[in-house]
């Protein structure tokens, strides 16, 4: 029995010329010989398929195209392939396989416009969030009872304690290249002793709070999206509806409460990790001792630094809470749109947070607190 | 240089089968042991499924319906028993030789699990390119767009995403993707879920014609009485861990087991059956008897609403 599909042209008794398959034709198969049947230039009166030894769709389907119209017969087809020949044989489908597509050009400015569009519906749909919140606060200030206390604990935990080993890692390794990066230049001028201004002053004012709003966006910010997003998409926050619960209160309320007291504590956190971090290589690389280190930093570091970095932290905590369950709340349709969402929620969020940091950091040169 | 290359990615990837399967049973399960934790899902479970007939399955929610088909299929590793599939031993089979058989079957999951990215004759010749990817492409394409239609959606569905369909639309293209390979077996994993009557009658017929011409096995996992009744050659009923029977309805219908009997002889049940009754009757409508019959069954499932 032959393994692969073969064919060969011949005349008959009749002077017809018969093309003659044999072997399996079938979808494994055909791939051999389909090239030269199809480019066969020899016109043919009829097929045998008399030699056939299996037949699939797929060579029916081939067999079909090969007789083309009626005019070239069908000769020996077995029942089984006089069936699949019948039940492939009419279908006609030219739709092309890829979905259609506009012009590049009328394709980009289309996009471009979309964009503009929802550009400004998601500054509509942001305040209307917004306004949503405020309502679910007020509502909430009037009736406490309806605060959700367990749901507050619950995120406090994830948000906050579950983090603190990640932040806190984070914040010493950043400590340490700082004082690290900083000394070997301060050197050049002799001045390495200012190490502890430089690790002291940037960590509390600035990165302290920066990196941890960073990590919290990763970390928060994303899992807000991402739950309320898949809540969204299982019908569970419309079932919270029907029931007469809010979303609002429930979700977004606690979410927003924890993120913003929980920036305020891990920011500090994350300084005072940081400035360990920076006193520990200091006692190493540059001889200045661990308790020396802390005592300075008390002198040089003027207590409006802490409060630049404790005043942004809230700040950057609502922001971070915001794009997370905002973004979460817009998900609809398809899982993958949650996915696209977590994306939107976390960029957005670092995006806001860096350009306000901009901001923070003139306004409070500005007033003073430099 | 290719022996080289065949010699190191073991010879020849493609796997070779050029004979339809003749055995009697394309499907073989023995002892079949399933646990999640502690919770037995199946425990010693036999089953055979014959050449060229359609089984139906069935069984109470958390009988194990989908984890047998997964077990065959190969997504969920057993904890004990053999499965053999075209006379292949599945549970110590070679990577390879699994891969062998693995063409040869076509599985319709239960939301149709389309690739949501590619359009549904894009979707349909993922298989065929996975598996032959020396076919002409221009042959690839003609044969997607046969299978689209041979599932029985229109031709204009070729060029169409899974989120554009409907669910009914969905499942006939996630037929048309399980087809792809021309299989010999097929799973279907609760095909009319979710589908209104008239929608799931369509798709019973399309199962019944296509394994007709395609002369194809079926392995069928439904809830759907009317389904069980119109297509299915044989039952298997799964409860206590265990295919307690395989037969055919009526003969199921005459067991002394109350799981079974629930299931046939409550009202849906009762209701499925007399529809089918009807629809018998009804083609013999030019006899008095038939169509006195007819009056009186129509009129007493009336009494029972």
């Amino acid at each position: 029995m032959g393994t692969a599909a073969q064919y060969s042209l011949d005349k008959n008794d009749q002077g017809r010329t018969v093309l003659r398959l044999s072997g399996p034709f079938l979808l494994s198969t055909i791939g051999d010989v389909e090239p030269q049947l199809r480019g066969l230039d020899q016109s043919f009166d009829a097929i045998d398929l008399g030699d056939l030894t299996e037949i699939d769709t797929v060579g029916a389907w081939f067999v079909c195209r090969l007789a083309g119209d009626d005019s070239v017969e069908v000769l020996n087809a077995s029942e089984r392939a006089q069936r699949l020949m019948t039940a492939v044989g009419e279908i006609d489908n030219d739709a092309p396989m890829e979905a259609p597509r506009l012009p590049l050009f009328q394709r980009i400015s289309e996009s471009m416009g979309d964009k503009m569009f929802a550009a400004l519906e998601g500054v509509v749909s942001v305040v209307g969030f917004l306004g949503q919140v405020l309502l679910g606060a007020a509502s909430i200030l009037r009736h406490p009872t309806r605060f959700r206390y367990r749901a507050l604990v619950h995120q406090l935990e994830s948000v906050g304690v579950n983090s603190l080993p990640i932040i806190g890692l984070m914040s010493f390794l950043i400590g340490i290249v700082i004082a690290q990066q900083g000394a070997t230049q301060l050197q050049y001028f002799g001045a390495e002793s200012l190490t502890v201004n430089l690790v002291g002053r940037i960590t509390l004012r600035e990165l302290g709070v920066l990196m941890t709003a960073i990590m919290v966006a990763g970390r928060s910010g994303s899992a807000f999206a991402a739950q309320i997003g898949t809540m969204k998409l299982t019908e569970e926050i419309d079932a919270m509806r029907t029931i007469g619960i809010s979303p609002v209160e429930a979700l977004v309320i606690p979410r927003l409460l924890t993120c913003v007291f929980m920036m305020v504590l891990l920011g500090f956190y994350a300084s005072v990790m940081a400035i360990i971090g920076g006193a520990v290589i200091a006692d190493v690389m540059l001889g200045i001792p661990f308790w020396t280190f802390l005592f300075r930093i008390q002198e040089v570091v003027p207590t409006h630094d802490v409060w630049v970095g404790l005043i942004k932290a809230p700040v950057f905590g609502l922001i971070i809470g915001i794009a997370g369950c905002y973004q979460g709340m817009q998900v609809s349709g398809n899982s993958e749109e949650v996915g696209k969402r977590t994306t939107k929620a976390v960029v957005q969020a670092i995006f806001a947070v860096i350009v306000l940091d901009a901001f923070f950091a003139v306004f409070f040169t500005e007033v003073g607190w430099g | 240089m290719n022996t080289l290359v065949d010699e190191i990615l073991g010879k020849d990837s493609q796997p070779e089968t050029f004979e339809r399967y003749r055995g009697e049973y394309p499907v073989r399960v023995r002892g079949l042991v399933n646990s999640f934790g502690d919770q037995i899902i199946h425990d010693d479970l036999d089953l055979d499924v014959k050449r060229g007939e359609i089984l139906g399955v069935v069984g109470g929610s958390g009988t194990g319906k989908s984890v047998l088909m997964r077990s065959i299929i190969g997504l969920q590793q057993p904890d004990a028993g053999d499965i053999e599939v075209f006379g292949q031993s599945m549970t110590d089979a070679e990577p390879d030789e699994a891969l062998g058989v693995r063409n040869r079957w076509g599985v319709l999951f239960q939301g149709g699990a389309l690739f949501s990215t590619l359009t549904v004759g894009e979707n349909v010749e993922v298989p065929i390119k996975q598996f032959y990817p020396d076919l002409d492409p221009e042959i690839t394409r003609e044969i997607a767009r046969y299978k689209v239609v041979m599932s029985g959606l229109p031709g204009e569905a070729t060029s169409k995403y899974p989120s554009e369909l409907s669910g009914g639309m969905r499942k006939r293209a996630g037929l048309a993707r399980a087809l792809a390979l021309d299989p010999e077996l097929l799973f279907l994993d609760e095909p009319t879920a979710g589908l209104d009557p008239i929608g799931a009658s369509a798709f019973d017929q399309l199962t019944k014609n296509l394994k007709q011409t395609l002369g194809l096995t079926v392995f069928l996992i439904t809830h759907d009485l009317d389904t069980l009744h119109e297509i299915c050659d044989r039952v298997a009923v799964l409860a206590d861990h265990k295919v307690v029977a395989v037969d055919t309805v009526p003969n199921l219908m005459k067991l002394d087991h109350p799981w079974i009997q629930e299931y046939f002889n409550g009202p849906r049940g009762r209701a499925a059956l007399t529809a089918q009754a009807l629809d018998e009757l009804r083609k013999h409508m030019d006899k008095p008897i038939a169509a006195q019959a007819v009056k009186a069954l129509d009129k007493s499932s009336e009494d029972e609403a």
